[in-house]
């Protein structure tokens, strides 16, 4: 008897391993109109606190999420409906709504949420998720890994296959960096996408993504379908030159975190476990030294060593450019390099992480241009 | 890739590691390879915990079984390191160091100093400590203060499996004498630990939980004691910083002074005896360089001044319980906790 006209709002997954949340506070009260887009919630995660947007309209008729306690992925938190829908149906609705349980199970018995492929370049993990439309690519940016795109991977897997990647010497993927050079991850991606047998696909790119994606489609352009460049490097010469040093060089938890802060316009995301997570990751044996040979042969001396906007520009790849307008380590102007070819979109309140901080903004500028370019 | 393992399966892991990628490391000690009267097969001992079981298979003669003499053998292996190879030796219950106090304390600790600098000697000793394992008194010390005390030796103690594994590996490639002590009740705790190698500097403290109302200082088994008295106080509404050590020396005095400085309580948790400790160390220090951010008096939560109990009843008592360290933080939030003012 489940309404159509009722909308449940349920704790969002933000990223594989997301099993739970907290409400940290309701932005809007009980009885307002809802937009899409609209923000309606704050939710932590031991990951990350971020803010849940509507995805539906409808007026805000019960809010079931008490603030400061723990729910989890999918629990009923709050209900949209329309002014005329009788509260007893909605009473109804609430009282009938049960958790989806077994997802978690199902995709176990699916296999494991993270996958390796054996490359030319060695051993690549990579995440996997949605079935059929347009097959996308995530590459996330120096330092960072395939999580960087959890707010990013289940909303585009709605509508396509997408494979999110961590580049070599990143995450849990080969720490061997054969060729520390755009052109060798440009090639170690394309050596993961024969392996994974993708012909073609949109390249979504962030930071250092961005710029090898940009390699790529210049150099197997029958192989990029679309560009998504987010805060991409390649376009400019600037890069804020201390984050990468410190960033490089931090072994602690107090020397990393207000590196990490920089890539924020608000810097409270910085979670301890985010920075945790990072510090584990930059312990591995070999992760020290594959940093170190990217930021000497991308980022020398504070500059970016490639500029590719000319070529991009040239090269009539459909393009989208997202940027965060208080990116602190990429400056936003850089995205005008290419405003005569690409559609360019710059975030307001967003920094450096722009596809986290405003995921829902950049998913719905994703999801259109990758619809149009496919 | 990362799973679950146990801290004796991370310890395991990180001897077999270092011995594939560097030639000189060597372990020895009583049983760890397949004990008395056995050849050291897959089935045999690997020490009286089960910890070094399978090396000797995958590394051979490079797993030596001593005789039951620890001056001879850690002596052996101080030697060793001293001319160039990076043995681990297993000191069993680290309760037996005071036989060879001469060769730790009076050798391996002093060769760099004593050489200007010249002489290098990368040894781990390794051991259990801790009680709560129906052991006995002689089985069951956290000597941790003991050598933490003598300048040139650095120590180590874990509390959970990704730590172990990363903190040995480091001991390893250390260059200078490390005690690694291996609390024996955590051996079975699993957690999430990556299948390669990675080292965790020494003097990093790690902060398991954010507080802003106290600070709660501790090491190895008693670093959970000290979160689920956190779980229990933030049900009040009081909010727990949990600071683990994980290197008494070096120690990061940074994070715990920045972590006072913010919350203006702390209690210090140390499973070893309440004097000269690694709480009165700690006390001592937050209340010379920090005593301005200090809201009320320091608390120590420790073992009794006794022996450690052959009685179970008795043993439970024995060891920092969440109980008597909540208590410890309410009197630190009690207007009886606060320190006297004084008037500016």
């Amino acid at each position: 008897m489940l309404n159509e006209r009722i909308k449940p709002i349920v704790m969002p997954k933000w990223g594989l391993s997301m099993s739970e949340g907290k409400v940290t506070g309701w932005l809007k009260r009980p009885g307002s109109t809802i937009s899409i887009g609209d923000e309606l919630l704050e939710v932590e995660t031991d990951k990350i606190t971020n803010v849940v947007e509507a995805g539906e309209t409808g007026v805000l008729r019960r809010v079931l999420g008490e603030p400061g306690t723990v729910y989890p992925v999918k629990a009923l938190i709050a209900v949209l409906a329309e002014p005329d829908v009788p509260d007893d149906d909605i009473d109804a609705f609430i009282s009938a709504y049960a958790v989806p349980a077994g997802e978690e199970d199902g995709e176990a018995e699916a296999g494991p949420q993270y996958h390796t492929a054996e490359t030319p370049a060695g051993t690549i993990r990579y995440a996997k998720r949605g079935e059929g439309g347009p097959t996308v690519l995530l590459v996330h940016g120096f330092g960072g890994d395939l999580d960087n795109w959890l707010f990013t991977i289940d909303a585009l897997a709605e509508k396509a296959t997408v494979y999110a990647l961590d580049l070599p010497g990143h995450g849990q993927s080969t720490k061997q960096v054969a060729d520390p050079s755009l052109s060798g991850l440009s090639q170690a991606v394309l050596g993961f996408l024969d392996s994974v047998g993708v012909e073609r696909a949109h390249f979504v790119g962030h930071s250092m993504g961005g710029a090898v994606s940009m390699r790529t489609a210049l150099d197997a352009p029958g192989r990029v379908a679309s560009l998504s460049l987010i805060a991409s490097a390649g376009l400019g010469e600037r890069i804020d030159g201390g984050y990468i040093q410190g960033f490089v060089g931090a072994t602690s938890r107090r020397d990393l975190k207000p590196v990490l802060e920089t890539l924020f316009a608000d810097r409270g995301l910085v979670s301890r476990q985010m920075v945790d997570d990072l510090l584990k990751y930059k312990r591995l044996d070999g992760v020290d030294e594959a940093l170190r040979a990217l930021s000497a042969s991308l980022f020398a001396d504070g500059r970016q060593a490639s500029v590719l906007a000319s070529g991009i520009a040239d090269a009539r790849t459909p393009t989208l450019v997202v940027w965060g307008e208080e990116d602190r380590v990429i400056p936003a102007d850089h995205a005008q390099a290419l405003a005569n070819t690409a559609h360019v979109a710059v975030i307001p309140g967003a920094g450096h992480m722009v596809q986290m901080e405003a995921a829902g903004k950049v998913n719905a500028l994703l999801k259109d241009h990758i619809a149009k370019a496919d | 890739m990362s799973r679950k393992i146990s801290m004796k399966q991370a310890i395991n892991e990180a001897l077999d590691l270092e011995m594939r990628r560097d030639p000189t490391v060597i372990v020895m000690g009583e049983d760890i390879v397949g004990g008395t009267g056995a050849k050291g097969e897959d089935d045999a001992w690997g020490g009286v915990l089960g910890v070094t079981k399978g090396l000797y298979a995958k590394h051979g003669d490079r797993l030596m079984d001593t005789p039951l003499s620890e001056s001879a053998y850690i002596g052996a292996a101080i030697g060793a390191a001293a001319c160039g190879l990076r043995p681990v030796a297993e000191l069993m219950f680290l309760d037996f160091m005071g036989v060879c106090f001469d060769q730790i304390f009076n050798q391996a600790a002093k060769f760099r100093y004593m050489f200007g600098g010249k002489a290098e000697t990368p040894v781990v000793i390794r051991g259990m400590v801790g009680a709560g394992f129906r052991a006995a008194a002689q089985h069951s010390q956290m000597l941790t203060p003991l050598f933490t005390h003598i300048p040139g030796l650095k120590v180590v103690c874990p509390s959970n499996a990704y730590d172990a594994k990363g903190l040995l590996i480091q001991s390893i490639r250390d260059n200078d004498p490390v005690i690694f002590c291996e609390h024996k009740n955590l051996y079975g705790l699993e957690c999430e630990v990556p299948a390669e190698s990675y080292a965790i500097p020494f003097g990093e403290a790690n902060v398991l939980r954010d507080g802003d109302d106290v600070t709660i200082v501790s090491y190895g088994l008693t670093v959970h004691r000290a979160m689920e008295a956190a779980t229990a106080l933030a049900k009040d509404g009081t909010e727990a910083e949990v600071i683990d050590l994980r290197t008494l020396s070096p120690i990061d005095w940074d994070t715990i002074v920045e972590s006072v400085e913010r919350t203006g309580r702390l209690v210090v948790v140390d499973e070893a005896h309440p004097r000269c400790n690694l709480a009165t160390d700690i006390a001592a220090f937050v209340g010379q360089n920090a005593f301005g951010a200090l809201k009320a008096g320091i608390q120590m939560v420790t073992a009794p001044h006794t022996p450690v109990p052959f009685a179970p009843s008795l043993e439970d008592l024995y060891v920092p319980s969440a109980d008597s360290i909540a208590s410890a933080v309410k009197r630190t939030l009690s207007p009886k906790g606060a320190s006297p003012r004084i008037a500016a």
